[in-house]
């Protein structure tokens, strides 16, 4: 089988830290995001894996080398000359796509969740139609385009109502799909949208069914979400007793839902969690309180710091009684002077703070 | 002036020296609440001493005098206690409390009081208001006074001109140190060296010329004018209330020294060292910087010795309890039977008498009231001012706020939570971050 991961431009939205590492290549959970995609896609059988890309960094090629091997996967980069919107893409990348009869998977690169492929494809051959979305439930539709299905039918998709005023239903589209090689002869090589263009088309001729998706999902390209979508993929972990967490019996665990990489260093008298990664070779000083925060490699959280509500990019220093909270992000290699608040901070890589920051702001 | 000057001895030797401390009352020091609703201000603790005991050490280094008088219209039992204890640790030094049962002003107290004080002919007396910081440089004033033959010597200090026209302004001749011209709380820009608030007057001027103020008051009622904006809260409220009463309300330097500085024995000993006045709450952080400042540099035994966790100088209470992974300084007093938890941060701040701060919070520019627990990994902080302001308010969003953070007494702190730049009235629990406020 066959999938195109849409990746795109250079992720602006999570800067600072993807003035740093391109955005695929970010650790959510400790690993980078497009493993959790890859592997997943491997375990469904997936062999051909096709990024969309806008640019082609060198690290990317790099690391997605040694993946290739660790799953037993080809992937290939289509690189756009121009924006492809996000059908554009699927066109571009038509030899690898429609080299067989075989259906393949369309996902978008920021999205996290349980990756129900497998079921997904089973599911797609079952109805027999062209086109298969994943659709999740959320609380308040109005914000996103809903999924209305057809009169008494349980998965054809009716219309698309984008966002609707009066309750039409709470199924959004999850940016995860299933399609037949036949949709590629729907699409031209233009910048064109397959939310808006190709699907409607389909819907039309009633070629599109949804998957209603089990369990979390997020749309982790920005750190606000990135931050909740870690919670939640935290969350699901504890639910299915993953052995990827630190035990609750370990003393500096408090409320669950932490992953500590091995490699981490942990001090005397902290307090961690509930919802924190701790990425490798970190080095927690003692008294450190930390919730609700993305701690990368290779950074120090000194004695007494508190952190919430926080990505620490890598190779940063937070200094000792320092409080960062309500959304900070701190890129590479930014230190934190002792006893310095900050609050809301993106801060970009290699800055030194010495002085606090009170309201949210853009530190150059 | 019909003022008689007498010959007097050059040689200060065997003239007798009496001091007078200026403690106001209760109604005075309300914008030293919330701390002032508990104790009051002159008894406040900086740098482990009440305020009034700052002004009395510098006294006791005066060996001529051996008797002086606290002034004010708190009630008598207020200083009891203190004076008790004042007067084992000046043993040199008899002290007593005048009471106003009125509010005299603080020229009408020192007439009212006239006799007491003139009692066994004293040839000079020093004014020291309590709520001002300083180092009291008592034997250059009294130096300075014989060298000149003064009736009159003023403390000055010289502060940015912006500050300037908050205080009494002198002009002085800088060769001679005569003062020229003095202006309380000027609109405009007269000069830069300002009132201290400390004097050393020769019995003999200055009464006479309280008199003769009085004298004037009767026979052509004082009209009032303060119009600068940063009087208007603080003394033109007081002057309001003050109308209605009788006119015996003479102050030193609104109707005192203005005429002084037109006889020709005025002089001002202007101190280079720090100065600071004690009015707001938040202006006991700085006070208590500089008292322990001074006490550092004089080599203090009273201080906490340095070391990897005492930054100094850092003054703790004998009684309190104190981690040794605690951080503290620099500029920090810790009272009596204080509680200091493991992995505290403590900066310049004043933490007062059984106050328990638990571990690894963080207490910055702060004042953590007596009884008050703050709550592990809590954050209670104020913003630095520079040192050489004498404003401890700032503006935030527009808005003018604290920039030191007070905890009155027993209020609380809940675990982890932040308070930035804010007043806690007594016996208040504060269970959200908070920044920016008063809490009532």
């Amino acid at each position: 089988m066959k999938a195109l991961i849409l990746v795109g431009g250079f992720g602006t939205r999570l800067r600072p830290l993807t003035l740093t590492l391109p955005k695929p290549l970010v650790e959510f959970g400790n690993r980078p995001m497009i493993l959790h995609q890859i592997e997943a896609l491997a375990h469904a059988g997936v062999t051909d894996i096709v990024l969309a890309v806008n640019y082609r960094p060198e690290i990317m090629t790099a690391a997605l080398k040694k993946y290739e091997q660790e799953y037993n996967v080809k992937i290939e980069f289509s690189v756009e000359t121009e924006p492809l919107g996000t059908a554009g893409p699927l066109k571009l990348a038509e030899k690898i796509l429609g080299k067989d009869d075989s259906p393949f998977f369309v996902l978008n690169s920021d999205v996290i969740c349980d990756y129900p492929f497998a079921e997904l494809a089973a599911f797609h051959k079952q109805h027999g139609e062209e086109g298969t979305i994943v659709v999740t439930k959320v609380e308040e539709p109005s914000k996103y385009g809903v999924v209305v299905h057809k009169p008494g039918h349980a998965s054809r998709i009716d219309r698309f109502v984008e966002k609707p005023i009066e309750f039409v239903g709470n199924r959004i589209n999850a940016g995860l799909y299933i399609l037949n090689p036949s949709v590629l002869s729907r699409i031209e090589l233009r910048p064109t949208s397959i939310e808006q263009e190709t699907f409607p088309s389909m819907v039309k001729q009633g070629q599109l069914h949804s998957f209603d998706l089990e369990g979390f999902w997020m749309d982790v390209g920005q750190p606000k979400d990135f931050i909740s979508g870690t919670c939640l993929y935290l969350s699901s972990l504890t639910k299915k007793g993953s052995k990827l967490l630190t035990p609750a019996s370990e003393p500096f665990v408090h409320g669950g839902n932490v992953m500590v990489d091995p490699s981490a260093k942990i001090g005397k008298n902290c307090r961690i969690g509930p919802n924190v990664t701790i990425g490798p070779n970190v080095v927690i000083g003692d008294g450190v309180r930390l919730q609700r925060c993305v701690i990368l490699s290779g950074s120090k959280v000194k004695d007494h710091a508190w952190i919430k509500s926080t990505i620490v990019g890598w190779n940063s220093s937070v200094g000792r009684w320092a409080r960062l909270e309500n959304v900070t992000v701190l890129g590479d290699d930014v230190t934190i002077g002792d006893e310095i608040y900050v609050n809301g901070g993106s801060v970009l890589p290699h800055k030194s703070i010495k002085a606090n920051v009170d309201v949210p702001a853009i530190i150059m | 002036m019909s003022l008689q000057v007498p010959n007097r001895n050059k040689s200060g030797a065997g003239k007798t020296t009496k001091a007078v401390v200026l403690v106001g009352g209760p109604s005075r020091g309300t914008r030293f609440r919330p701390l002032s609703l508990d104790v009051p201000k002159p008894l406040f603790d900086v740098a482990g001493h009440p305020i009034i005991e700052h002004c009395f050490r510098a006294l006791a280094k005066v060996p001529e005098i051996k008797e002086v008088f606290i002034v004010g219209y708190y009630e008598e039992h207020v200083f009891r206690d203190w004076i008790k204890d004042a007067s084992k640790a000046f043993p040199n030094i008899s002290i007593k409390y005048l009471r106003e049962y009125e509010a005299l002003g603080t020229a009408g107290g020192l007439y009212h009081f006239r006799d007491v004080i003139l009692k066994g002919n004293p040839d000079r007396f020093f004014v020291l208001n309590a709520d001002v910081c300083c180092s009291f440089p008592l034997l250059e004033m009294l130096k300075l006074f014989e060298e000149k033959d003064a009736e009159a010597v003023i403390l000055g200090t010289r502060v940015s001109n912006d500050a300037a026209s908050n205080f009494g302004c002198i002009v002085s001749d800088a060769h001679t140190k005569r003062v020229l011209h003095y202006v309380e709380k000027p609109e405009s820009h007269i000069s830069n060296l300002i009132n201290c608030g400390v004097y050393l007057f020769s019995t003999e001027s200055i009464f006479p010329s309280i008199k003769s103020a009085i004298k004037r008051r009767t026979e052509r009622p004082r009209l009032l004018s303060y119009p600068s904006s940063e009087n208007l809260e603080s003394t033109f409220a007081a002057e309001r209330e003050d109308e209605g009463e009788k006119n015996e309300v003479i102050r030193l330097e609104q109707d005192i020294l203005a005429d002084l500085a037109d006889s020709r024995q005025f002089f001002v000993l202007e101190t280079k060292d720090f100065w600071r006045q004690i009015k707001t709450a938040g202006s006991a952080v700085p006070a208590n910087a500089l008292y322990l400042i001074k006490a550092f540099q004089n080599q203090s035994e009273e201080l906490a010795a340095p070391s990897a966790t005492i930054l100094p100088p850092v003054f703790i209470h004998p009684t309190a309890k104190v981690d040794p992974t605690a951080k503290l300084g620099p500029h920090v007093s810790i009272g009596p039977r204080a509680n200091i938890g493991p992995g505290v941060r403590i900066k310049e701040s004043i933490v007062l008498e059984d106050a328990e701060i638990r571990h690894d919070a963080c207490i910055l520019y702060s004042i953590i009231g007596w009884g008050s627990k703050v709550g592990a990994w809590a954050r209670v902080e104020g913003t630095p001012t520079p040192i050489t302001s004498h404003n401890t308010s700032i503006i935030k969003n527009g808005v003018k706020v604290q920039s030191i953070t007070i905890l009155g007494k027993e209020c609380g702190v809940a675990n982890e939570v932040r308070v930035q730049n804010c007043i806690c009235l007594p016996n208040k629990e504060l269970k959200r971050d908070v920044s920016n406020e008063v809490i009532m």
